[in-house]
């Protein structure tokens, strides 16, 4: 629209205001995934310690351009986020951007959506795209629990601030006076989550007891994601999904050795103060992980024009939120709700997906979520429905490992997901010759979830 | 990698202490630069024979001064001897004594180059075969043809200033302005082939075609560079590419940072592939295709060296060696030549090296893997030709890269200086060795290894 003239504007036409292929016939177009880059996944306080967000989203973008030939490209917009985030950053993805090699043209902006921050950015730009208001897009996420800001504490803040509009010398000690040695102490940032204090540990030892989750089911659960991790590094398969960093190749939180038996000697850290058995071990959590990731959005023409693949298509975006400040449900539930509306919307039932990616924040997340969908009473009370909403075949579970192997910088987590998932549907369709379908679920803090449906044709 | 002796003699007080004591005084070579002359000075012709003139003329249609007699020139560019009429090895005595001559005024970074034609006895380039001639040759016609090459080896030792001396061969039947004759004529004058000295490069046949821009010979070719993460492959990508080709810059998955970084600074696009990948030949033509559209040059640089005596040499450092230097080529040019995906003038170009010719202690694993690609290169010719294409192999000698660089200094020091040269070679060398087998302009090259080694004084 801002390209038109005020005369035009009055009743302006598709031809004026979208680029071609879009908004003609009112049917949106298809928006697809070409590619995706990240960058290793790396623990807290190790090899990228003295990385910020913005060297590891812009490595994750030059990787991206470097693998798709996009060097001194303008793209249509790139949008990314952290969660962790220093209020220097306030323009990180645009900052990213102009330090990445892609042309200093490119409009960029950022996102946050706790660790669904990087699957809105991914559905804010799919949209745009299907709308014909851009052609090309790159989404991103990126978090550092290494170089998290550090906050000084409320007083000392509200004292500075006074000091600072204090004229005179009595003015000045008048404010410094209020001041506790106490006060100078930095507060670090907590995962807690605001209205309940309770860590997202805790909340999830709360759903686990409820789900009355095994530790036996977490502990095989979390190996199977290294060991799916570690094959598909083996045959190959993140060649041309990742790119090293800093001297590291392949996720370092990966354990390919990993085993039931050794998982079942780790403590218990959740849930401890529960009446029921505690359960949740660092090794069935995903660990405080350092890491970027980016996903390359199109639609068919520009891919088309580009001479770049078509990975997937995004066929639709569901977000949920629960009501766990009031114990209603598990805060990490969101998805379990998200779901059962977005496959209504597309007329789909579990059993129509090749591949299922569900976040692992904890083993217990995935599994809770699971026994969730499978129960009868749920399905009934909670979703609506007549019984229990389905079960999903586990050999088409994260297939590839997920968080609980690779490690799960916040924001980063979404564009991982989405750019695996689309190589292994346009895998899958190259294979069988039919179309492949793959759903996305990505929980996240404040009881969010969003969610999504992939598909390779 | 700065060769601080070669800096030190290059200036003038250093320059004289070294020819005082005897020691070697390397000359800073005179590389191609674009907007550079072809020669620094006159170009003279000498030879008799109607070839000798039409060879003469066409030097002239560079735009190059000329001259057919040594009179009145204070300072050659490049003295070229055409000499493929020689029917007696008393035919060689003038133009021999003419070159003489004009030695001393040759100008520093000056070149002399023969044209002569082959003949059977000593092996010409780096152990590849000269084509046997079709028919039995006169001995007297032989031995003057193969007084050429001991008069062109021998001269290229007695070089100085940085100036280089080879010579072209023109297999029988093939015309003096064949493409490929003057491609290579134009080569060995250049700055690029700098750090060539002592070499024969043979034209098999009237293939291959002239560019239209000598700066860009390869404007609207896609290639294809393994190891291109680093040192000389780096280099290979970003020649290929500064001549006009789109590439596709590949290393394996651990060398991706480097390699992204290249492939974004030239504008490729970067394939994070171990070329020892059964697939590895078919990903590579697929993404070229997928991207460009086509697949003209795939250059096989990628190699790794595991050194070790051979009384202390295990399974994994040999077989490591062989499969990464030699067997993935082998595979991946049976499957880049399997279907029709090639362009219609392909061309491969394979990096061997002068351990490969001459052997070289502690690298009996490596030697071995690169006198395979020099064996592989002679015979898979034919199947190139047949396509219209070529596959030939740069044989590289003492190079300053980061990889030479952890040579002892003591040792890195005597390396550099044993070739007539006296100086380690850049990778930027090898790379526009590698663009000039890459270019149709050697179209008539074919199944040949060019050393790139400032003539080494061992091996062949």
């Amino acid at each position: 629209m801002s390209e038109s003239t005020p005369e035009q504007t009055v009743e302006p036409t598709a031809e004026h205001t979208t680029p071609s292929g879009a908004g003609r016939t009112g049917v949106a177009r298809r928006a697809v995934v070409v590619g995706a880059n990240r960058i290793p996944f790396a623990r807290a306080h190790g090899a990228y310690a003295n990385a910020g967000n913005q060297d590891m989203l812009t490595a994750a973008l030059d990787g991206l351009a470097a693998r798709y030939g996009l060097a001194g490209e303008r793209i249509g917009e790139v949008a990314a986020g952290a969660v962790l985030k220093h209020p220097k950053d306030f323009n990180l993805t645009r900052e990213s951007v102009l330090g990445s090699v892609l042309d200093p043209r490119t409009p960029a902006f950022d996102v946050q959506q706790a660790c669904a921050t990087g699957m809105e950015a991914v559905s804010t730009l799919v949209n745009k795209i299907r709308l014909g208001q851009i052609d090309s897009a790159v989404a991103g996420g990126v978090d550092s629990a290494s170089d998290a800001p550090v906050v000084v504490s409320e007083r000392l803040r509200r004292t500075l601030l006074e000091l600072n509009r204090a004229r005179s010398t009595p003015q000045k000690l008048k404010a410094l006076a209020g001041l506790r040695p106490g006060d100078l102490k930095p507060v670090a940032p907590g995962t807690g989550e605001p209205r309940t204090g309770l860590s997202m540990g805790e909340h999830q030892a709360l759903t686990t007891a409820r789900w009355g989750i095994s530790r036996e089911a977490q502990d095989e659960f979390a190996a199977a994601s290294h060991q799916h991790l570690a094959a598909a590094y083996e045959r190959g398969f993140f060649d041309d999904l990742v790119t090293p960093f800093r001297g590291l190749s392949r996720d370092n939180n990966l354990r390919p050795d990993s085993s039931v038996e050794k998982l079942a000697g780790l403590k218990p850290v959740f849930g401890k103060s529960l009446d029921a058995e505690a359960t949740m071990t660092a090794g069935n959590s995903t660990p405080l992980t350092d890491g970027a990731s980016t996903v390359l959005l199109a639609s068919e023409d520009w891919a088309a024009e580009h001479s770049l693949p078509v990975l997937a298509d995004v066929v639709d975006v569901e977000a949920a939120a629960v009501d766990f400040v009031h114990g209603d449900e598990g805060l990490l539930m969101a998805g379990a709700y998200a779901v059962p509306r977005l496959l209504a919307r597309q007329g789909l039932a579990l059993e129509d997906f090749d591949f299922v990616e569900i976040h692992e924040a904890f083993a217990a997340t995935v599994l809770s979520t699971l026994a969730a969908w499978e129960d009868e009473q749920f399905g009934r009370e909670r979703l609506g429905l007549d019984g229990a909403f389905g079960a999903v075949d586990r050999s088409r579970l994260n297939v590839t490992g997920s968080s609980l192997a690779a490690g799960h910088p916040f924001a980063a987590t979404g564009g991982r997901i989405v750019g695996t998932l689309a190589k292994l549907l346009r895998e899958r369709a190259d294979e069988t010759g039919r179309p492949a379908r793959g759903l996305i679920s990505v929980c996240a803090a404040g009881g969010l979830g969003v969610t999504a449906v992939l598909e390779a044709r | 990698m700065a060769d601080t002796y070669l800096d030190l003699v290059s200036s003038g007080p250093g320059g004289r202490l070294a020819r005082q004591l005897g020691l070697p005084a390397p000359a800073r070579l005179r590389r191609h630069r674009a907007g550079e002359p072809l020669v620094p000075g006159p170009v003279l012709v000498l030879g008799r024979g109607e070839e000798a003139d039409r060879i003469a003329a066409a030097l002239l249609g560079w735009d190059l001064d000329v001259r057919r007699h040594p009179e009145d020139v204070h300072r050659f560019g490049a003295v070229v001897l055409a000499l493929t009429e020689l029917a007696r090895p008393a035919d060689l005595a003038e133009p021999a004594l003419g070159l003489g001559g004009a030695l001393r005024s040759l100008a520093p970074g000056g070149r002399v180059v023969t044209v002569s034609r082959p003949a059977p006895g000593i092996g010409t380039g780096a152990a590849s075969a000269t084509p046997a001639a079709a028919e039995p040759l006169e001995p007297a016609v032989a031995a003057a043809r193969q007084a050429v090459v001991g008069l062109l080896r021998s001269t290229a030792q007695e070089m100085r200033g940085g100036a280089t001396a080879n010579g072209v061969l023109l297999a029988e039947g093939v015309d003096p302005e064949a493409p490929s004759v003057l491609g290579t004529l134009r080569f060995l004058l250049s700055g690029r082939s700098a750090f060539v000295s002592g070499q024969f490069v043979t034209v098999g046949d009237d293939a291959g075609a002239l560019p239209a821009d000598w700066e860009a010979p390869l404007r609207g070719k896609v290639a294809a560079v393994t190891g291109a993460a680093r040192g000389i492959g780096a280099q290979i990508a970003r020649t290929l590419a500064g001549a006009g080709a789109h590439v596709v810059v590949v290393d394996v998955p651990a060398a991706g940072e480097p390699l992204a970084a290249l492939a974004n600074d030239i504008h490729a696009v970067a394939l994070q592939l171990d070329i020892t990948d059964e697939h590895a030949g078919e990903r590579i033509l697929g993404l070229a295709r997928e991207r460009f559209g086509r697949l003209d040059v795939v250059v096989h640089n990628a190699g790794i060296t595991r050194d070790k005596l051979l009384a202390n040499m295990d399974e994994s450092r040999w077989s490591s060696v062989l499969a990464v230097n030699l067997e993935s080529q082998l595979r991946m040019n049976e499957q880049l030549l399997a279907g029709e995906g090639l362009g219609p003038a392909p061309r491969i170009v394979s990096l061997a090296s002068t351990s490969g010719v001459a052997g070289n202690r502690g690298q009996t694993n490596y030697a071995a893997s690169k006198a395979g690609v020099i064996g592989m290169v002679a015979a898979a010719a034919p199947l190139l030709a047949r396509r219209g294409g070529s596959i030939n192999a740069v044989a590289p000698g003492f190079i300053e890269t980061e990889m030479t660089a952890r040579i002892p200094a003591a040792r890195r020091q005597v390396a550099r200086r044993l070739n007539s040269l006296q100086q380690g070679g850049l990778p930027e060398d090898v790379a526009q060795a590698v663009l000039f087998l890459a270019s149709d302009a050697a179209g008539g090259v074919n199944g040949q290894t060019l050393r790139v080694c400032g003539q080494n004084l061992v091996g062949a």
